[in-house]
């Protein structure tokens, strides 16, 4: 008889990580592997190497760029990317603004939520049958309800209420044309078991998730960051009249269109000291720092029927 | 490992059984408080709605309240799951809903938990769903059972209700043949034998629930199993710049059961050809070995033609291959089973088509006796036959959950209708 050993809870997320990523690759016809450049997507490609080398991923890469994107981490996604040597699409929230498809409310709305449009797009543009994402349940109360494969209709429309029943590791990513599947392979992890990895991996991430100096206004309670250069040079967030700038040691503990993103101030300048940080700090990840998710209780959830991640 | 996690007991997937009104969400949310997962802008979020409802003290329960689809019916659509950590180990509660579709949404908590805890009221004992749900939980085979008995602050922690509660279920518990489980008294809403003891269960001289959970194994079976590797997808990088890749051959896929190492004698499963393992690798990199529950990839010594579904075991411990199964079956879809139409079996990750051949028997839940039935509905749990268009590899479910289990899809919506654990 054998001794059965107990994995630790990294290695039993990761090995669970790596099966449901193959199960994508063996069920859907043209999966497509979501990725941002955030810390989350950053572990989704180490588990993707992890899963599928010594061969090429059997998916392209692919960002939905909302124009609004930190030039660190839009210069990261690249980077990496090209180390990886696998195909990185971009389609831009810009171009479907040009197109009509996505119209602002006005000039400074968040482009955040229209990144949805431009994903369900895409999505026919490539004829993707499953997309990828390093959405976790923890994050929101609207996840916790979230399959790991995640079935959308024609209109990438999420039904909480008409969800597939996921037993056992036995995943259904079955889909008629036109209709998607969402596949959450990092769906069991917490912010702590990311950075955990992201420890124990020694992944880089851009340099923003690192404590830095930046010039901010504090707006309604919020450390709003402002002039922030574009990949362009512009710079966007200006302040507004009457707001006082400081210079202030923050980092971001979450990152996505700079509109709706917000750092916390913080010290922590490695990997190690964010992992001390993350086990003492008492406020949640999206609590601190999307703002976008304050508008209302139930905005993720709205979101998300709309076609959202 | 890091320096500041000097031990780490994996990770440990339980089931909370229980309706709001046994406290359910007031022990889920006891849990995640004592353990420090509840952070200061969600704990100032329920305080307030606990002040508007007009509630004196923080409602705990409000940490699992649910999403703006079940505040407007008032129900709860779905299974939701909730994580904390105590530094030694990860847990993942699954929290089902206690109402209707009980049986569809427990038997999916159930199918990835390793314990149940089910809670019983101090003041109604035993009830008929303590019973439905128990039978449910080892039905599902969850190897561990505790059952807390919850509001003892409401019995004046009264150590004779616990004992009287406590021989009424082991009563129940012989008769359906439960033999692992645990009894524990507790006040979810006080704190009380949860994370701390408190004070006012002297009496009880048993482990915290905490110590409980701490102390289970993380495993789902201590028992040395057979080697169970369904291939997931195969890897040819023949398009490769590096030669030496041309002919690399990699069967990827998730050790089910059992172990594996390099030299290790193998048979692939359908066509029966026998090898050995050549390499175990992980991303490239050869690791040596893996057990259970590692996903890796396998090089075999002689080229063996392979694909997604196949099986590879170890050639002295074969599966069955069988064209007919025998199983206990949840219906979980609103239409209900159909006898003359063809389904979809998924079953690791191979596929074949079915056909009902015969009903022997349906569970009353309630009763947990033996009805004669003829048709399968919503929550509907019967032991039934399937004839298969491909063979199948398999184990019972009671020796071995991975092999033993499948689900049953019907291809017109792509909904998977049904969960099997093959008998």
């Amino acid at each position: 008889m054998t001794q059965r050993k107990t994995l630790s809870h990294l290695d039993w997320l990761e090995a669970e990580a790596i099966h449901i990523m193959r199960e994508v690759a063996g069920q859907c016809a043209n999966p497509v592997l979501l990725f941002s450049g955030g810390k989350d997507s950053i572990c989704m490609l180490r588990i993707a190497e992890k899963a599928f080398r010594p061969g090429k991923f059997p998916f392209p890469l692919m960002h939905i760029d909302t124009g609004h994107n930190y030039q660190e981490v839009v210069a990261f996604r690249d980077k990496r990317a090209a180390e990886l040597g696998e195909r990185l699409i971009v389609r831009s929230v810009e171009d479907s603004m040009k197109r009509g498809t996505v119209v602002l409310k006005h000039e400074g709305e968040s482009r955040n939520k229209h990144q949805s449009v431009t994903l369900l797009e895409a999505i026919e543009e490539f004829g993707f049958d499953a997309c990828i994402g390093g959405a976790r349940r923890d994050e929101e109360k609207a996840r916790a309800k979230e399959r790991i494969m995640s079935f959308r209709d024609e209109f990438g429309q999420w039904d909480p209420k008409n969800q597939r029943p996921e037993l056992w590791n036995l995943y259904n990513a079955r889909s008629h044309k036109g209709e998607n599947i969402r596949a959450f392979p990092i769906s069991n992890w917490t912010e702590m078991d990311v950075w955990q990895y992201i420890e124990r991996e020694k992944l880089e991430l851009p340099s923003i998730y690192f404590a830095h100096t930046r010039p901010v206004v504090i707006r309604q309670g919020a450390i709003v960051p402002v002039n922030v250069p574009l990949v362009s040079g512009e710079l966007t967030n200006l302040p507004k009249a009457g707001e006082q700038i400081i210079d202030k040691l923050v980092r971001f503990r979450t990152v996505g269109d700079i509109s709706c993103t917000a750092p916390v101030e913080s010290d922590a300048d490695t990997v190690e000291k964010i992992v001390v940080e993350t086990a003492t700090t008492t406020i949640t990840e999206r609590g601190a720092t999307r703002l976008d998710d304050q508008t209302s209780e139930a905005s993720m959830e709205q979101r998300k029927k709309e076609g959202y991640f | 490992m890091t320096a500041h996690q000097v031990e780490d007991h994996g990770l440990l997937r339980f089931l909370t059984c229980g309706s709001v009104d046994d406290g359910k969400s007031t022990l889920i949310g006891r849990l995640l408080f004592d353990t420090k997962t509840i952070l200061a802008d969600t704990l100032n979020a329920i305080e307030k709605t606990s002040q508007k409802r007009g509630l004196g003290a923080v409602d705990l329960s409000l940490l699992t309240d649910g999403l703006q689809a079940e505040r407007e019916q008032g129900i709860t659509i779905d299974v939701a799951y909730r994580y904390f950590s105590t530094g030694t180990r990860k847990y993942i509660i699954a929290d089902a809903p206690g109402h209707e579709q009980y049986t569809r949404n427990m038997v999916t908590a159930a199918s990835t938990a390793n314990l149940a805890i089910i809670l019983i009221d101090a003041r109604k004992g035993v009830l008929t769903q303590t019973r439905r749900h128990s039978k449910l939980a080892s039905l599902v085979g969850i190897p561990h059972l505790v059952v807390a008995i919850n509001k003892m602050d409401l019995v004046d922690y009264s150590q004779e209700t616990y004992e009287k509660i406590k021989a009424d279920y082991l009563e129940f518990a012989a008769k359906v043949g439960i033999d692992d489980v645990r009894f524990i008294p507790l006040s979810a809403l006080n704190g009380d034998m949860i994370v701390e003891r408190g004070e006012a269960l002297n009496w009880y001289e048993g482990p915290t629930l905490m110590e409980i959970l701490e102390a289970v194994p993380a495993a789902h079976t201590e028992r040395a199993e057979k080697f169970r590797f369904p291939v997931q997808y195969v890897c040819r990088p023949q398009d490769s710049a590096n030669p030496e890749l041309h002919d690399y051959r990699g069967f990827m896929g998730r050790v089910e059961s059992g172990s594996i190492k390099v030299g290790d004698a193998v048979t692939v499963l359908p066509n029966g050809l026998q090898s050995t393992v050549k390499a175990v690798q992980l991303g490239g990199v050869d690791i040596g070995e893996a057990s259970t529950e590692q996903s890796v990839t396998l090089l075999l010594a002689d080229e063996i033609d392979t694909s997604r579904g196949d099986m590879i075991v170890k050639t002295e411990e074969a599966p069955a291959a069988v064209k007919e199964i025998r199983a206990t079956v949840c219906w979980l879809a609103e239409a209900p089973l159909d006898r003359a139409r063809t389904y979809l079996i998924r079953h690791t990750t191979r596929d074949s088509k079915a056909k009902l051949t015969g009903i022997d028997h349906r569970l009353d839940v309630n009763t947990l006796e033996h009805v004669a039935a003829d048709k399968l509905a919503m929550n509907d749990i019967a032991e039934v036959s399937f004839k298969l268009a491909q063979p199948l590899f398999v184990d019972p479910y009671a020796e071995n959950r991975a092999t033993g289990a499948f689900i049953v899809i019907d291809e017109s919506s792509n909904n998977t209708v049904g969960a099997g654990m093959i008998l």
